[in-house]
């Protein structure tokens, strides 16, 4: 089956599609408020003393502050990985807040306590705090610039003995699991990002979910970068022991601001025998302006392991925002017939750069991948697929299929895949395939003629085209991604 | 009658219009005049500019109108955008239906059928009508139901595309359709379904213009007037008398006396 057209037998991009296409990269973000509330912060710049200052703020144990000491000291010696289709801007260190807090009462327990501004700012995020007015079957971690705002349904899930909450709170309450689980798969030495947001990271949020258990909701965290001149760096780790079961969902947004700002989080997931976790994104940070003015520079460490047997970890997520996503959520397929999926919709508008795709890991005997990863690139922007997928020489038939397609709305914006495969197995399949095309002239008049405007054509068309990524997320945030869709594209046509 | 109305209008008129691609003039100057009620076949060779005509009213850009007008329902056609001329009623059944691959049909029938009703200031149809539309719709064309889950024209066989094409038809009720070569490549009985389907959606108040190839979908869909286009010209219409005439001479018979 091939998806639309092949882009060199149907070339007919008139004037009418050029139209069509700057239009529909011609609309506002609509998260791009700023909440007027006071925080604290320390000062710009980055050395050892701000490093022991922000675990100080966070009442962190020696453990922890040695941890941040010991990669930062190794950042200072990385240089910035150069290797990724992206045109990386120079980042001055000195010049980023690394600790920014909304200022309230601490400790932060019933909702009586959050800052009414703050509630204020997630209701109109369309994510409310407040118990009684949320989804049901979803609890949410809010997490504000370095800090969790907070987190709803926590006491319903302590019952099972499921711990939901923010990363600081499980390196007060939960020690031995944090330093048990914490590096351990995303080492502090792993890459230049991670090694910074290893030194900084602020919060994030934490989940165990014990042995035989099914998480009843969906657990999700909601980031909001608010304060200017601050970066975000935060720490995800989630740990689903035997036989355990999650669904986590990960939301972002920012302020419009004219200048770039810094976002470089970890994710970690461990999952044991026979445990499951899905772990969808919906990524909607502020791209920038139509001349590329502006936006986060979104560099992400994200890795999974599947540690025991017939464990499996599912990763989707739709990119839609950020001025630079620089991501490849990851798996480690250690397991025997453990299986690791990666389902990627990545749109990139304007000036926005994107080089995103993942690594499959394949170590352990019948382990399984799946690769499906639709670009969609319009504007001046720039969209890449970058997949490794190694089977070593223990993973006896191991399998793997890849599946990259790449949509182009105009001509100016650029679709590039760079798939790595590397096979020290004989018994291994491993299947990759590639499509590029564009929308036709035909099918945008077809839809026109059935009374469909063009807009809402490429909408429909695009959604179409993702639909596969999209039918893999939670309900409540497939539709909000079909949305984000739709709006990240709007007057990409006329 | 309202005093308004009581002037008879023609539903289409088409005057002197001109059209072409790259540079190529395709359509020479057509004159053509479609009253409510009223079924035209539109007959030629291949290449004589039938599809361009078509293609032209429903408002495709790549033609370029270098001439001529077009009134419909007494509004100027030519200033309205594709999707206008679809919401006031315009139909066009492609003879090459596009697929649309991860588009559902549903999903692509509601929002046409809502953008429709939008346009004309009716509230949007809720899921329970609209499935229930687009079954009784269905069975109007013998499609089979699970086409209706499926990507828009996407695997479809070319009967399955062409009976597609008159299912959104009788979904969308346009006064006038434009069905072209919707007979192509369909067996007997297909050709009867599809016939059969355009006469049930016929009445006093819509228009059909069918253009085909052959005679044999006239038959079944039996035209008022019948046209030949040669050309990118009418150069000749007729009753359906016109149709057998040309069938038994061939279109050489046009060529020659043109
Ligand atoms: N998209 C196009 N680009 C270039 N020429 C075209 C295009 N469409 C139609 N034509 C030309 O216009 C003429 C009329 O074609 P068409 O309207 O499809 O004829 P018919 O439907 O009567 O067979 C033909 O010579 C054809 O080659
Ligand atoms: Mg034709």
């Amino acid at each position: 089956m091939v998806p639309f057209i092949i882009a060199e037998s149907h070339e007919i991009m008139n004037a009418d599609q050029d139209q069509i296409i700057s239009q529909v990269t011609q609309t506002e973000y609509k998260y791009g408020f700023v909440t007027d509330v006071e925080s604290d912060a320390l000062p710009k710049g980055l050395n050892e003393d701000i490093v022991r200052q922000i675990s100080e703020i966070k009442g962190e144990p020696d453990w922890m502050l040695e941890f941040r000491l010991k990669a930062y000291r190794y950042w200072t010696t990385m240089k910035l990985p150069e290797w990724a289709h992206l045109k990386l801007p120079v980042i001055d260190y000195q010049d980023i807040i690394y600790y920014s807090a909304p200022r309230s009462r601490q400790p932060l327990g019933s909702l009586d306590e959050v800052d009414p501004e703050l509630i204020e700012t997630f209701n109109k995020l369309g994510i409310p705090l407040d118990e009684q007015k949320q989804l049901a079957g979803v609890a949410v971690d809010a997490v504000m610039d370095s800090i969790s705002v907070k987190t709803t349904f926590r006491d319903a899930l302590a019952g099972q003995g499921i711990i939901f909450c923010s990363f600081s709170e499980a390196v007060r309450e939960h020690p031995d699991l944090v330093k048990k689980y914490m590096g351990s798969v995303v080492p502090y030495r792993d890459n230049f990002f991670a090694s910074l947001n290893s030194a900084v990271f602020s919060d994030g949020s934490f989940v165990f979910i014990p042995k035989g258990v099914r998480c009843p909701m969906e657990l999700s965290t909601y980031f909001r970068i608010n304060a200017a001149n601050t970066g975000q760096f935060e720490r995800t780790l989630i740990i689903a022991e035997e036989g355990a079961y999650v669904s986590y969902l990960e939301g972002c947004t920012a302020p419009k601001r004219d200048k770039n700002q810094l976002h470089a989080a970890i994710v970690e997931i461990i999952a044991h025998t026979d445990a499951e976790v899905k772990y969808s994104t919906v990524q909607n940070w502020y791209p920038g302006d139509r001349e590329g003015k502006g936006g986060i520079y979104n560099f992400v460490t994200k890795r999974g392991i599947c540690m025991g047997d017939r464990s499996k970890i599912s990763w989707t997520q739709v990119e839609t925002g950020s001025a630079i996503t620089w991501k490849y959520p990851s798996c480690i397929l250690r397991g025997d017939h453990s299986v690791g999926e990666f389902y990627s919709v990545a749109v990139t508008n304007n000036h926005q750069q994107a080089d995103t795709g993942t690594k499959m890991i394949h170590l352990g005997k019948n382990t399984r991948s799946i690769i499906v990863s639709k670009g969609i690139s319009a504007g001046l922007s720039n969209n890449s697929y970058r997949g490794l997928v190694r089977v070593s020489k223990n993973a006896d038939h191991a399998r793997n299929f890849s599946q990259c397609d790449s949509l182009l709305l105009g001509d100016r914006c650029g679709a590039h895949t760079f798939p790595y495969i590397e096979v020290d197995n004989q018994s291994a399949v491993v299947e990759h395939e590639a499509t590029t095309s564009k929308i036709g002239e035909d099918q945008i008049f077809y839809c026109n003629q059935r009374g469909i405007d063009t807009e809402t054509a490429v909408g429909l068309i695009v959604n179409g085209y993702a639909r596969e990524v999209l039918n893999k997320l939670p309900m409540e945030f497939a539709v909000e991604a079909q949305k984000l869709l739709q709006i990240t594209l709007e007057g990409s046509v006329g | 009658m309202s005093a308004k109305s009581s002037i008879p209008q023609p539903m289409l008129e088409i005057r002197n219009l001109k059209a072409s691609i790259d540079g190529k003039e395709i359509l020479k100057g057509i004159n053509l005049t479609v009253n409510a009620g009223e079924v035209h076949a539109i007959m030629g060779p291949n290449g004589s500019g039938k599809s361009t005509l078509a293609a032209v009213l429903a408002g495709r850009e790549v033609f370029e109108v270098t001439g001529g007008e077009v009134t419909y329902c007494g509004q100027d056609l030519l200033s309205m955008a594709p999707e206008i001329r679809a919401r006031e009623g315009i139909f066009l059944g492609f003879q090459y239906p596009v697929e649309i691959p991860g588009v559902s049909m549903v999903n692509f029938m509601r929002t046409a059928v809502n953008e429709k009703r939008k346009y004309l200031g009716q509230p949007e149809m809720g899921a329970a009508d609209f499935l229930k539309l687009m079954r009784d719709r269905k069975a109007l064309v013998d499609l089979d139901t699970s086409l209706a889950n499926r990507s828009v024209n996407e695997g479809f066989s070319g009967g399955e595309k062409k009976r597609n094409e008159i299912f959104q038809m009788a979904m969308l009720e346009p006064k006038l359709a434009i069905l072209d070569e919707t007979d192509s490549g369909l067996d007997i009985d297909a050709l009867k379904t599809v016939a059969n389907g355009v006469n049930r959606l016929k009445n006093k108040e819509n228009a059909v213009i069918v253009i085909t190839h052959y005679q044999r979908l006239l038959d079944y869909i039996v035209p008022d007037f019948v046209h030949v286009l040669f050309d990118g010209r009418i150069v000749r219409s007729g009753d359906k008398r016109l149709a057998f005439e040309l069938e038994e001479k061939g279109y050489d018979w046009i060529r020659e006396a043109n």
